[in-house]
C-alpha cells in the first residue's frame, strides 16, 4: 500500500482520474472545483452521474468505497463563483484504499426536477445515506428500494436541512401532543414486513416479527431493529434509527465557528475532545492556522486518552452483551482513573470541549505529568488480566469466533472504518496512512485482525488501547515547550495577554468573542481515525461568522446499515454480540 | 390432658418442623437476593447496597415494601387464568420439594421412601411455571423465553435423574435418609464425581441461574419468561429461583456431601454450612461467566453430559456386581 503524504493544501497534479472520466465522458462533462478539502472535486452532470460512478468503482486501484453522500441546499449561498447553476447539490465522497485518497463528485439539481438515479446497485450502503438525503433534503432518488424517512419520525413534514426549514423550536408552533396524535405516531411506527418486501409465511413456516427496541437493554441506546425470526433464526432483519437524532447539523448553521464545538462532543458521546478534532481541524484549514507544536501534541494525548476509555466503555458492554456481568465494572474503574487525568487537565469528565480554533483552551496544568503517568502504568496489568479472565475464556470464543464475520470486500463495499475494517486485515488507519495533527512523529503500530469476526473486533481494541498508551507515553516524555494557543489572527478567543496591550487587539479579541471570527469563502474537510471509526467535517464557509453546511459522516452510521447483510442466517444471541462488538452510540448515528 | 397422646404429639411437633422448614425456607431465598447483591458487589469492586440500615442488613425490608405495594398490573392481553396461576407454581413446586430433605438425623417434613422420584417430579412440574408464565404473558419475548425454558428444562432433567442413578445404586434406596446414612464412611462426591459434576449442572440449568438462565437472559430476551410480571407475581419468581437456588444447594449437600455428617459441630450448622457454601458457589458462578449460546447448552446437555452419566451409571453398576456378586 502506498503511503502518500497527505497534503491538505496543494491541488492535486496528477489526474489519471479527471483523465479518465474526460476520455469516457467529453471534456465539457467534468467540471473542477478547488477546495481546501484535499480531495479532487468534479462536478458531472446527473445524466452521467450512475456512469462515473460505476467507472470509478471498477477502474484498476478502484474506488471501492461510498465514504459519503449527503447534499447541500444551496439557494442561500453568495459565494459560489465558477461553480454550475444549483438549488441543491448532491456529493458523493469514493474513497480509495489502494490509492489511498479521495474523490467527490457532485451533481447540480434544480428546484422544478430534485431527481437523481439511485446507486443503490454499485455502493450497497448509498440506501440510507439516500433516504437520509431524502429526509433532510426531499431530494428524489429513482429506483430507490424503499425510499422513506430514515432520521425524522415517519409523520414529519417538511425536508429540515433545507434552509427555509425552521431551526429552533421557537420558530415553530408550541409542540403539542393529544391522545388520538400519539395514536397515529404509534401507528406510523409499526411494522409492516410488506412494506419491506417481507413475507409472513412460508410454506408451512409462519415467521416472528420481534421488535428488538427502540428500548432493550442490549440496543445500546435508542436503536430499534426488527427481527424476521423462524424459532431463533434470524430470516432477515431491519434496523431502524432516528430516535435520537437532534439535527447536529443543522445546528451547525446557527451557531458560530466558536460555539459549535460543545456540539461536536455530543456526536460520539464516549469520545469527547476526538469529536473537536476533526471540526478544529477543518476550521483551521479554512482558517488557514498553523497550530503550534505543543497544541498538536496536547490534542493528540487527549484524543488518545478518550479512545482509550471509549474502548474500555466498549470492552465492558460487549462482554456484558456475552451474559459475563463482572467486566463492565471493572472497565468503569479504569475510566475513572482516566476521566480523574482528564478532569484535572480540562475541567470536564465526558464533554471537555476543550479545543479551540487554534489550539487548545488552557495550557496542561502544573503535574500533568504524574496523573498521566499514573494512568499509563496503571492500565497494562488491567489489560492483561482482561485478555487472560475474558477473552481467553471458551464461552466468549465460542460465542464471538466466526460470528458476524465479514471480508475486507464486504466491509469496503459497506463503507466500514476504523477498528471494525481492521478486523478484517485491511491496513488501514488515518493515523498512519493520512497523518494529521503530527501523528507521523509517533511511533506506534497498527493492531490487525484476520477473521473480521466479533471476537478480532474485541481484540483489536484491547491492542489498540497498548498502542494508545504508547503514544500517550510518548506524549509525557517528549512535550514540547510553547504556546498552546496560535499566534494567528482567526484563533478563537484569542490569547488574552495580548488583548490587553493594544486596541487592535481589544477589538479583535471583543469581535471574535462576541460575533465569532469570520472565515472566508471556501469548503474543506478533515477525516480522523475517531474512536470507531472514520469521522469528517466536512464545511462549507459562506464567508460568515458560522458555517454554511456542517456534514458530519460518522463511522457508526454505516455500521449500522451493515447488520441485515452479516446477520441473515444468525441467532439472536449472535446479534447481541454483533451488536456489542461494533461499538456504536446512537447520538453517533442519528447525529 | 389425656388427649394430648403421643401420636398427636408427633404429629404436632413434625407439623411445627414443617412450618419451621418452609418458612427457613422462603426466608433464606429472600435472603439471598440481598446477599447475592453483596457478594457480587464485593466481587465487583463495588458497594451493593449498603443504605438500608447497618451495613444494609435491612434492604431485604425495603425490597418487600416496595414489592407488596406496587401496582399488581395484568396485562389486557395476557390470559388470566394461567398468568395468576404460574407464579403460584413457580414457588410452591419448589417449596414442596424442600419436604424430602433430611436436615438433621430428627429435622425434616416427610421420610418418604421414594424421595428423590418426588423431587424430579416436583422439578418437572416447575417447568410448567414458566412455559404457563411465558405463553399466558402473550409477550414475544416471554414466549421465546418460555420456549428456551421448556426445551432446556427436558434436556437437563434427562440425565439429572441419571446423575443420581449412581447415588441410588451404592445405597440401594430412594430413601434420602438413607442416602445420607450411607455416607457415614465416605461422602458420594468421591465415588460419584462425575455423578455430583453433572448434577451440578443440571440444578444450575434447572433453576435457571446464570450460565443457564437462556429463559431469562436479559442481554438477549430483556428478562425473558416473566418480562409482564409484576408486584409481588413478579416476586413470587424471583424468590422461587432463589429457593430454588436454596434446593439444590441442599439436595447436593444431602446427595454428595454427607448431609449433616461432619465432626465437632452439631449437626444443623454442618447442614447450613455446606448449603451455604454452594450458594456462594452460586453466586461467583454469576460472577465470573459469560452466557453461552442457547443451541450450546442443548448440545452441552445432550452430547456431552448425558453420555457421561449413562458412562458414569455403567462403571458404578459394574462396580457394585463386581464388589459384591449377590
Amino acid at each position: 500500500m502506498s503511503v502518500a503524504t497527505f497534503s491538505p493544501d496543494s491541488t492535486i497534479a496528477d489526474d489519471s482520474i479527471v483523465d479518465a472520466l474526460k476520455q469516457r465522458f467529453g471534456d465539457q462533462a467534468v467540471l473542477e472545483q478547488s477546495t481546501l478539502t484535499g480531495m479532487l472535486v468534479l462536478w458531472v452532470s446527473r445524466e452521467i452521474l450512475t456512469e462515473a460512478l460505476s467507472l470509478l468503482r471498477d477502474m484498476p486501484e478502484p474506488f471501492e468505497m461510498l465514504y459519503d453522500l449527503s447534499a447541500i441546499d444551496e439557494r442561500l449561498r453568495a459565494n459560489r463563483h465558477g461553480l454550475p447553476d444549483s438549488a441543491f447539490t448532491v456529493f458523493y465522497q469514493l474513497m480509495s484504499i489502494r490509492r489511498n485518497r479521495d474523490v467527490m463528485l457532485k451533481v447540480a439539481l434544480h428546484e422544478d426536477d430534485l431527481t437523481l438515479p439511485t446507486s443503490v446497485s454499485l455502493y450497497p450502503n448509498a440506501n440510507w445515506y439516500e433516504r437520509e438525503v431524502w429526509d433532510m433534503f426531499g431530494i428524489d432518488f429513482r429506483g430507490h428500494p424503499h425510499l422513506a424517512r430514515l432520521l425524522m419520525p415517519p409523520t414529519w413534514n417538511g425536508h429540515p436541512l433545507r434552509k427555509d426549514h425552521g431551526a429552533r423550536a421557537t420558530e415553530f408552533d408550541p409542540y403539542t401532543l393529544t391522545v388520538e396524535g400519539q395514536d397515529i405516531e404509534q401507528e406510523a411506527l409499526r411494522f409492516k414486513p410488506e412494506d419491506w418486501g417481507m413475507q409472513r409465511e412460508q410454506g408451512d413456516t409462519e415467521f416472528m416479527f420481534l421488535n428488538l427496541g427502540p428500548n432493550h437493554p442490549s440496543a445500546h441506546g435508542a436503536f430499534r431493529i426488527v427481527l424476521q425470526l423462524d424459532g431463533e433464526e434470524i430470516i432477515d432483519c431491519v434496523p431502524d434509527i432516528g430516535y435520537h437524532h437532534r439535527g447536529a447539523e443543522k445546528m451547525g448553521e446557527r451557531q458560530s465557528w466558536h460555539s459549535y464545538i460543545p456540539y461536536t462532543d455530543r456526536v460520539d458521546y464516549t469520545g469527547g475532545v476526538m469529536n473537536n478534532f476533526p471540526y478544529i481541524l477543518a476550521v483551521e484549514k479554512l482558517a488557514g492556522i498553523q497550530v503550534t507544536e505543543r497544541a498538536q501534541t496536547i490534542r493528540i494525548m487527549m484524543a488518545e486518552l478518550f479512545r482509550i476509555s471509549s474502548h474500555l466503555l466498549f470492552l465492558g458492554t460487549y462482554l456484558q452483551d456475552l451474559g459475563a456481568m463482572s467486566p463492565v465494572f471493572y472497565t468503569f474503574t479504569d475510566r475513572q482513573k482516566a476521566y480523574e487525568v482528564i478532569e484535572a487537565i480540562t475541567g470536564f469528565r465526558m464533554h471537555p470541549a476543550w479545543f479551540r480554533i487554534g489550539g487548545v483552551a488552557q495550557d496542561l496544568p502544573r503535574g500533568w505529568d504524574r496523573l498521566m503517568q499514573g494512568f499509563v502504568d496503571w492500565m497494562p496489568a488491567r489489560l492483561r488480566e482482561y485478555e487472560r479472565s475474558m477473552m481467553e475464556n471458551a464461552i466468549v470464543r465460542e460465542r464471538t469466533r466466526h460470528i458476524a464475520a465479514y471480508t475486507t470486500r464486504e466491509a469496503l463495499a459497506w463503507g466500514v472504518t476504523g477498528p471494525n475494517l481492521r478486523a478484517t486485515g485491511c491496513d488501514f488507519d488515518l493515523r498512519k496512512q493520512r497523518p494529521y495533527s503530527g501523528y507521523e512523529q509517533f511511533d506506534f503500530e497498527v493492531p490487525l485482525g484476520g477473521n473480521g469476526d466479533a471476537f478480532d473486533r474485541g481484540q483489536l481494541r484491547i491492542e489498540e488501547m497498548r498502542q494508545s498508551l504508547r503514544i500517550i507515553q510518548q506524549c509525557i516524555d517528549h512535550m514540547p515547550a510553547g504556546d498552546y494557543k496560535a499566534d494567528h489572527p482567526l484563533t478563537t478567543p484569542p490569547p488574552r495577554e495580548r488583548m490587553l496591550q493594544h486596541i487592535e487587539t481589544l477589538i479583535t479579541h471583543f469581535l471574535q468573542v462576541s460575533w465569532g471570527p469570520v472565515l472566508k469563502p471556501n469548503e474543506s474537510q478533515q477525516m480522523i481515525e475517531a474512536t470507531k471509526g472514520i469521522n469528517s467535517y466536512y464545511l462549507t464557509s459562506d464567508g460568515n461568522t458560522m458555517s454554511y453546511r456542517t456534514r458530519i459522516r460518522t463511522p457508526s452510521f454505516p455500521h449500522l446499515q451493515q447488520i441485515p447483510s452479516v446477520m441473515r442466517g444468525g441467532f439472536v444471541p449472535d446479534l447481541i454480540a454483533h451488536l456489542g462488538s461494533i461499538d456504536f452510540v446512537m447520538a453517533d448515528v442519528d447525529r | 390432658m389425656s388427649w394430648l397422646s403421643p401420636v398427636i404429639v408427633a404429629s404436632l411437633i413434625a407439623m411445627l418442623q414443617a412450618l419451621v422448614i418452609l418458612l427457613v425456607a422462603v426466608l433464606l431465598g429472600a435472603v439471598m437476593t440481598v446477599v447475592e447483591r453483596r457478594l457480587l458487589g464485593l466481587w465487583q469492586d463495588r458497594y451493593g447496597p449498603n443504605r438500608v440500615g447497618p451495613f444494609g442488613s435491612l434492604q431485604l425490608i425495603a425490597d418487600m415494601i416496595k414489592i407488596f405495594f406496587k401496582e399488581d398490573w395484568i396485562p389486557p392481553f395476557a390470559d388470566r387464568t394461567l398468568f395468576v396461576l404460574a407464579p403460584a407454581i413457580a414457588m410452591a413446586s419448589l417449596l414442596l420439594s424442600f419436604m424430602i430433605i433430611p436436615i438433621t438425623p430428627d429435622w425434616g417434613v416427610a421420610d418418604l421412601n421414594i424421595g428423590l422420584l418426588f423431587f424430579f417430579a416436583m422439578a418437572g412440574i416447575n417447568v410448567y411455571a414458566v412455559l404457563f408464565g411465558g405463553w399466558s404473558s402473550g409477550n414475544k419475548y416471554a414466549l421465546i423465553g418460555a420456549m428456551r425454558a421448556s426445551a432446556q428444562t427436558l434436556s437437563y432433567e434427562v440425565f439429572m435423574g441419571l446423575a443420581l442413578m449412581g447415588v441410588v445404586a451404592m445405597t440401594g434406596s430412594f430413601n434420602m435418609r438413607d442416602i445420607v446414612n450411607a455416607q457415614q464412611g465416605l461422602w458420594f462426591v468421591i465415588p460419584q464425581f462425575f455423578g455430583f459434576c453433572t448434577f451440578l449442572i443440571a440444578g444450575i440449568a434447572v433453576t435457571h441461574r446464570h450460565p443457564f438462565d437462556q429463559p431469562e437472559a436479559e442481554q438477549e430476551l430483556a428478562d425473558g419468561y416473566h418480562i409482564e410480571y409484576s408486584s409481588m407475581k413478579f416476586g413470587m419468581f424471583f424468590i422461587g429461583e432463589y429457593v430454588g437456588m436454596v434446593l439444590v444447594s441442599a439436595l447436593i449437600v444431602t446427595l454428595f456431601f454427607g448431609g449433616w455428617h461432619g465432626p465437632l459441630l452439631p449437626p444443623v450448622v454442618w447442614f447450613a454450612l455446606k448449603v451455604a457454601a454452594f450458594l456462594v458457589l452460586f453466586v461467583l458462578l454469576r460472577a465470573a461467566l459469560p452466557r453461552p449460546r442457547y443451541d450450546r447448552v442443548m448440545s452441552f446437555g445432550w452430547k456431552f453430559c448425558l453420555p457421561l452419566t449413562l458412562i458414569n451409571l455403567l462403571v458404578t453398576g459394574a462396580v457394585i456386581l463386581i464388589a459384591d456378586p449377590m
